[in-house]
């Protein structure tokens, strides 16, 4: 008999750059043996927008609201790392009340991103209802953030050198009124989720990534974490005085799916905790450091890199002693993350293909820049 | 035999129903039905830029010094000026923001040493076309008008 094409069991198949479980405009190209994938190829470059080529036309002091766009689910935490590396670069440091702030804000905006993930994470896999919690208790997060500094999503809350903004009235109680609140939340979430037997079937042993592995690819943030590695920037390399702070690195050992949910949702806790401490010791004094007017650093490079809500988030920047970046280059966490998707999907299925996408936790803003 | 009860009587199902039971009372509902209900926007939000004038003679407190223009990253400020023969200062003529490419950084109210621009509260800046966006000195000192869309 004559083969026809209906004899080949192979068939190569686009999902995305629109499809709404690739969590923005990411195309993964699958190769299928029906609904078993056979492999799969990432397209990115969507919503490339040359962020590292603005840099180099652009002041430092000028190119600070920039980087809130790479990642905008965690702003904060781009705005932190691009300050602490420019401050290197002119070797200043920022004032203690600077730096309790920044950790108080990078923490609220790990919460917020974390919430996001879990949303649509969960969206993906077809549980709708923790996405409106998830939200609700974000909006909180945004709040604070709004009065703060005036943004809720692209908030350009640091300057170089410390702050521009002082804490407004009532900070310290609405950050700590939102410890209290949300620590019942999280558990809500787990109630909802974490001894569901949907939940459980779907993520328990899917999409399975080793330490070696993790390592191979430079995997960081929590997928590492849930493969039972313990690194965190904030312990391994502590910034912003994250070594006076007390808390916890959650890890697990399997390096699945439903791992990096757990790792993810103890971090939330985590993160509430080092809230709590840093407002109640949060320390009186100035709020930005001796800066010149125009920043003109010294020739030379400097490497920062902190952990971010999706993982290391690295700044390079090179200065040839002039008011602008000679080159500034990223290191987004969600762009290496990714590039073991084809490792963890090959053999699942498509239904596993998309929760493997949503437990990465990308940000398409931060994979294209 | 605890765990096959649990499953048999859906336990685990039955568990996350009992919490969106619980948010079911209205007391609970946190949607804002947003153009009955105005949101409460903070006192620090960067919206809409405003050019101050002096509440008493109504003249502008720009100074024409032009920081603001420096300060923004993605140039989007011109401010007009011309050199008065008589006090030998800058007299400000025009002044356009083009807030289709504003990114609401507030970078230019930071450069401001006289308080004159300022980003407000506003923040409903539709507009029917793409000119509606660019505000000149006249909606920039008296605010944005709402007009009615006219077929």
């Amino acid at each position: 008999m004559a083969e026809t094409f209906l004899d080949s069991t192979e068939l190569v198949l686009n999902m995305g750059p629109q499809h709404p479980s690739t969590h923005g405009v990411l195309r993964v190209i699958v190769k299928l043996d029906g609904e078993k994938v056979l492999g799969t190829e990432c397209v990115i470059g969507y919503l490339h927008r040359g962020v590292e080529k603005i840099a180099e036309n652009r002041t430092y002091t000028m190119f600070a609201p920039y980087v809130d766009r790479i990642d905008y689910i965690a702003a904060v935490s781009n705005g932190l790392g691009y300050c602490l590396a420019v401050e290197k670069l002119l070797n200043v440091e920022a004032p203690a009340r600077a730096q309790a702030i920044r950790v108080i804000l990078t923490e609220l905006n790990r919460i917020g991103s974390h919430l996001l993930w879990l949303g649509t994470h969960a969206l993906d896999i077809g549980a709708i209802t923790p996405l409106f919690y998830c939200m609700r208790e974000r909006e909180y997060t945004l709040d604070i953030f709004e009065k703060y500094c005036g943004a809720r999503l692209t908030t350009h809350a640091f300057r170089i050198g410390g702050l521009q903004y002082e804490t407004y009235e009532g900070f310290e109680k609405e950050c700590l009124a939102f410890c209290d609140l949300f620590l019942p939340k999280v558990d809500e979430y787990e109630e909802l989720l974490t001894g569901n037997r949907i939940w459980r079937k779907r993520l328990i042993d899917v999409g399975i990534l080793n330490e070696a592995d993790c390592k191979a690819f430079g995997v960081t943030g929590p997928m590492l974490r849930a493969a039972g590695c313990k690194w965190d920037i904030r312990k391994a390399l502590p910034y912003c005085g994250y070594e006076k702070y007390d808390f916890e690195i959650p890890t697990r050992e399997n390096g699945d799916t439903y791992d990096r949910y757990m790792v993810r949702m103890q971090e939330m806790r985590q993160s509430a905790r080092i809230i709590r401490q840093a407002v109640e010791g949060l320390p009186a004094g100035p709020i930005t450091a001796k800066v010149p007017k125009v920043i003109k650093p010294p020739v030379g490079e400097a490497y920062v890199s902190i952990e971010a809500p999706k993982g290391e988030l690295g700044y390079y920047i090179v200065s040839d002693g002039t008011t602008q970046p000679y080159r500034c280059r990223v290191r987004p966490p969600s762009f290496v993350n990714l590039q073991a998707l084809d490792k963890m999907a090959r053999g699942s299925l498509v239904a596993d293909l998309v929760a493997i996408i949503g437990t990465i936790d990308i940000v398409l803003g931060e994979v294209d820049r | 035999m605890r765990t096959i009860l649990r499953k048999v009587f859906l336990v685990d199902l039955l568990q996350g129903m009992w919490v969106t039971f619980r948010t079911q009372h209205p007391k609970n509902i946190v949607t804002e039905q947003y153009p009955f209900e105005r949101p409460k926007i903070a006192e620090r939000y960067r919206g809409a830029p405003r050019l101050n004038v002096n509440p008493e003679n109504g003249q502008t407190l720009c100074i024409s010094c032009d920081l603001c223009a420096l300060a923004c990253p993605e140039a989007l400020i011109v401010v007009g000026w011309e050199r008065n023969p008589e006090t030998k200062r800058k007299d400000l003529i025009t002044f356009t923001f083009d807030t289709s490419r504003c990114m609401f950084c507030g970078l230019c109210e930071d450069a401001c040493p006289v308080d004159a621009l300022e980003l407000t509260q506003d923040f409903e800046l539709a507009s029917y076309s793409r000119e509606g966006a660019i505000f000149d000195r006249q909606i920039l000192e008296e605010g944005i008008q709402p007009k009615k869309y006219v077929f």
